[in-house]
């Protein structure tokens, strides 16, 4: 077997050593009828070309995003990776290491996560960011969680306008977590409808921008609002490009930001793994959840990044700390933090814009299809349509056309008759004028 | 005066280290600034298209001021993470004796899968007639995992180990609730990880401790004593953070189930006895598996990480959504609770979006696929032998608190062998560093005093074991020949020598900020 260096002959001398008569020995603490004689009824090992061979197959029946016209968001977008990100986070040095608790041997990950807070706090217009939560919705339901620890209420509120995964993510940890929690009712084309929900007894209001239909608003008034009864905004953001264009949250009053950092740097992956970008204003600091870096200097005086504030984390603080979480997103928040770096400002509002671009000429040229009706008039790279046909056969028999055209509303909320007709499409920098051609051809086309 | 190789050397001391160089380079060691010192405005690494439109839809949104973003080409960026990436110690550099982590080797094969285009441009919202190759690939991993526990059921989305541990208390919490009971303690012995108590209390349960034995193990009578009709689960890992099988898992399963309580298993030992052992066969209710420790997907220096768990046949139906179900159109995708409770099921909710971590299914399936049942069965014997060789090789000179039996995939040692040399568990953890090493886990488990935890992992070979114990007999020599001054202060000869951590927490500096402005020279 090739990723086993140790010889017949070695392992009958190093079991002399042992003074073992043989690996089952080894093994005598395992109680004799769990203890299996034969071998599980798996296949046996397989050499490189076989391995290719079979998960080759499985790929191949996979409709890849790159292959035809594709327009599906809804919380995770295809954008371009430069090649040198994915060169890069495959160094040994970065993906074969452990989580950086020897800080002596592990400058190179502590400074790119150093750098990697600091770009979230510039992006989303706070003050700190922790290392990386495990995606969006993950830290979606972090934030909620602090949310409840620095205001000591158990009432939260979210928004109709969440992506109906982060509010099933939420639900399913905040009740089980002792929290109440209320829900807006969705509404693609309208305001904000949870905001009269928050009280006095409210943790907190999260509200999602661009939210699950793509609208794009200021949230400056129901952070006023929120203020006002004692509560935080937590504000999410499930496609972080569009913070190159956008006014970031922490200009428009948010306590917390939540961010799915995937379409920086990281691929659709089918949806994992993906990375969680959670940041707060400095006097949460100390109830934040998950790992922070923080400057410092060695013995000689030389700057140097260490796993800070610890007293937080499960490994020090057990059932009193701020989250469970231990194994993160560490190699996500690397191809997030390179991929930012070859951006920088000029790349980043430029990326942003391409977005917007094209997803202006997409939604243009889709709704002049016959009955299609444009639902969302401000937006940034994603919009819903309403068209005159329930939207789940429709981009079934588009992918028979060999289009990928978006997500139908009720995949993910399949009991809002309302909303059978709506359709959530996204664009980005890499959807060409062809592919929107082909896509109005073939709406044109399902719809007759 | 000969090397290590045996050739002359030129003997001119050992002063190399006080050379003052003029850069602050030291030879490949390069002293590196952050990306927001080194960028400039008008740089960038990328060249994307023209603009075309001149209107946006914004609605008044657009951002006003600038993000703050430095600007570089790609050779600057390249240059930047390179020199960056020189400073880590790495699986792929040397051995990882981190114990409780499993640094093995990670196959390179397991990258180039995860990146084939029908797996890694996919999205988790297209139709699912167009991924049925993914949905297999997801049922088959379940299956292989299901055959490797001898459990029923698996739930393949959490995101990592915790992640699994809060789904498992999740599923039993929703099993009580279905039979109308309210339960609310969970008991975790003194040598868990602090995952275990952390996560009982996120899922809100109190935690009481159970202490280990004088071997190492659980105490069972004590165990007993505590469970109750408000106890609503066990969790336990095993092999435990001892290195050692808790050899009454059966007496433990039966006594918990008697008591109307689950056996929740932590499964980040799993490596130990990988088809050697099924856990499922010990009788317990649910297990995670940390997908990058047993099966071998990159630790990434902190992730991403999965952490499926296996389900008995009694939690089975809790499972969250989603679900993978196989009818007469192939693979289908439960997302919806109604959807689910048509089949019988009742998922307690979402851990998280969309159906987990893709990326490191793919990669967990090609090592799978690669050992087979022979070589998984290898894997475990190998691990379990390297780590007992050490212990062998190690234990008349240093301290092994349950060295008598064999241990599992790891070996503990206490402190007891530093006493009255003035040398501490961190000292020889540091001085490592300057021999070459990752330090192995120290200070953990809680159980015994000043512990150094070893897991060599099954992809060393004996050579580089009996380099390995070869350093540490000559650190142990060191610490008991009163060579104070090696060890106080190591390491000498990484990148960083100790990092004021006091300081880091007193004062945090959590980001870079722009150097204030210079003030106005005098008049």
């Amino acid at each position: 077997m090739r990723y086993l260096p140790l010889t017949e002959a070695d392992r009958r001398t190093m079991l002399g050593v042992i003074g073992a008569k043989s690996v089952d020995d080894l093994f005598r603490d395992v109680p004799q009828e769990a203890y299996l004689t034969t071998l599980v009824d798996l296949p046996m090992h397989a050499g490189e070309i076989e391995v290719e061979r079979q998960l080759g197959r499985l790929a191949a029946k996979n409709v890849s995003a790159g292959a035809v016209p594709f327009f599906v968001g809804a919380g995770a977008y295809r954008h371009h990776v430069p090649a040198s990100v994915d060169h890069l986070i495959q160094r040994s040095e970065f993906l074969t290491s452990y989580t950086p608790y020897q800080p002596e041997i592990a400058q190179g990950t502590l400074q790119y996560l150093f750098e990697f807070q600091t770009q979230v706090a510039l992006l989303t217009g706070m003050e700190v960011a922790n290392a990386s939560m495990y995606d969006g919705s993950t830290g979606a339901t972090e934030a909620v969680l602090m949310a409840a620890r620095v205001t000591g209420k158990k009432r939260v509120v979210l928004s109709g306008n969440l992506h109906p995964h982060y509010v099933e993510t939420i639900r399913t940890t905040a009740e089980t977590a002792g929290l109440e929690i209320v829900t807006g009712k969705p509404a693609p084309a309208a305001g904000e409808t949870a905001d009269h929900l928050v009280d006095d007894q409210t943790a907190c209001l999260v509200v999602q921008n661009p939210d699950f239909f793509g609208n794009l608003r200021d949230i400056t008034p129901l952070s006023d609002a929120t203020h006002a009864k004692g509560a935080l905004l937590i504000a999410v953001v499930t496609e972080v490009v569009s913070l190159g264009a956008v006014t970031p949250p922490g200009e428009m009053g948010a306590d917390i930001v939540v961010a799915e950092g995937q379409s920086v740097g990281n691929p659709l992956n089918f949806g994992g793994p993906y990375v969680g970008l959670f940041a707060t204003r400095q006097k949460f600091v100390r109830q934040m959840p998950g790992r922070l870096v923080g400057e410092t200097a060695d013995v000689d005086g030389r700057r140097g990044y260490v796993l800070t504030l610890s007293t937080r984390e499960q490994h020090i603080r057990r059932e009193k700390a701020t989250s469970n979480i231990c194994t993160n997103s560490g190699l996500c928040s690397l191809a997030f933090t390179i991929h930012l770096a070859l951006l920088g400002e000029e790349g980043f509002a430029r990326l942003a814009a391409l977005s917007h671009e094209r997803a202006v000429m997409t939604a243009d040229r889709l709704s002049k299809v016959k009955g299609v009706e444009l639902v969302t008039p401000t937006f940034f790279n994603e919009f819903t349509l309403k068209l005159p046909k329930p939207t789940a056969e429709v981009v079934e028999k588009l992918a028979k056309e060999h289009v990928l055209g978006g997500v139908p509303a009720s995949r993910l909320l399949p009991h809002d008759k309302s909303l059978t007709n709506h359709l959530i499409v996204a664009a980005t920098e890499l959807t060409t004028p062809q592919d929107i051609d082909a896509f109005a051809a073939a709406l044109t086309k399902v719809l007759t | 005066m000969m090397n290590k190789q045996g050739r002359a050397t030129t003997g001119s001391g050992g002063h190399h280290m006080d050379i003052e160089t003029i850069s602050g380079d030291r030879g490949l060691d390069h002293e590196e600034p952050l990306i927001f010192e080194l960028g400039r405005a008008g740089k960038c690494g990328v060249d994307l298209p023209d603009l075309e439109i001149k209107h946006d839809r914004l609605g008044g949104l657009r951002r006003r001021g600038q993000i703050g973003l430095p600007g570089l080409s790609e050779p600057e960026v390249v240059r930047h993470f390179v020199r960056l990436s020189r400073k880590n110690y790495a699986i792929d550099a040397g051995l990882y004796p981190l114990g409780s982590c499993t640094m093995k080797h990670n196959p390179r094969l397991n990258e180039k899968m995860a990146r084939l285009p029908g797996f890694a441009d996919i999205h988790p919202l297209q139709p699912v007639s167009t991924v049925q190759g993914a949905l297999a690939l997801i049922e088959e991993l379940a299956f292989w995992l299901k055959t490797l526990t001898n459990m029923p059921a698996v739930a393949m989305s959490p995101k990592a180990g915790a992640h699994g541990e809060q789904c498992g208390l999740k599923t039993i919490k929703a099993a009580h609730k279905a039979r109308g009971e309210k339960r609310s303690v969970i008991l975790v012995p003194e040598s868990a990880h602090g995952t275990n108590p952390a996560t009982a209390a996120l899922v809100g349960y109190t935690v009481e401790e159970v202490p280990a034995n004088e071997r190492g193990r659980v105490d069972v009578e004590a165990l007993k004593a505590k469970l109750g009709p408000h106890v609503a689960a066990v969790m336990l890992t095993n092999p435990n953070t001892c290195g050692l099988f808790e050899n009454d898992m059966r007496a433990i399963a039966d006594a918990v189930h008697k008591a109307g309580a689950y056996f929740y298993c932590d499964g980040a030992n799993f490596n130990a006895i990988v088809g050697k052992v099924r856990p499922g066969d010990l009788g317990i209710d649910a297990m995670h598996i940390n997908l990058h420790k047993t099966f071998s997907t990159p630790h990434g220096g902190g992730g991403p990480g999965a952490g499926p768990v296996v389900l008995s046949a009694a939690l089975a139906p809790f499972a969250p959504l989603p679900l993978i179900v196989h009818d007469a159109g192939g693979f289908r995708l439960v997302e919806d609770k109604a959807d689910a409770k048509a089949r019988d099921a009742k998922p307690f909710g979402r851990m998280c979006a969309f159906h987990g971590q893709m990326g490191m299914f793919v990669r967990a399936l090609a090592y799978m696929i690669s050992h087979g049942a022979d070589g998984l069965a290898q894997v475990a014997e190998d691990a379990v032998l390297n780590a007992n060789y050490i212990l062998a090789s190690l234990k008349d000179v240093m301290s092994a608190p349950f060295g008598k039996g064999p241990c599992m995939h790891e070996a503990l040692f206490d402190d007891t062998f530093l006493k009255d040399t003035g040398v501490t568990t961190l000292d020889i953890a540091k001085a490592l560093i300057d021999e070459g090493y990752h330090p192995m886990t120290m200070y953990f488990p809680l159980v015994v005093h000043g512990a150094m935890l070893i897991e060599p992992t099954e992809t060393e070979s004996k050579r580089s074991l009996d380099e390995f114990v070869a350093v540490m007999r000559g650190l142990v020599e060191k610490a008991k020949g009163n060579d104070k001054s090696r060890f106080q202060g190591a390491p000498f000869l990484a990148p960083r020598r100790r990092l004021d951590e006091t300081a880091a927490a007193r004062k945090p500096i959590l980001r870079w900020t722009p150097p204030a402005p210079k003030a106005q020279a005098a008049e």
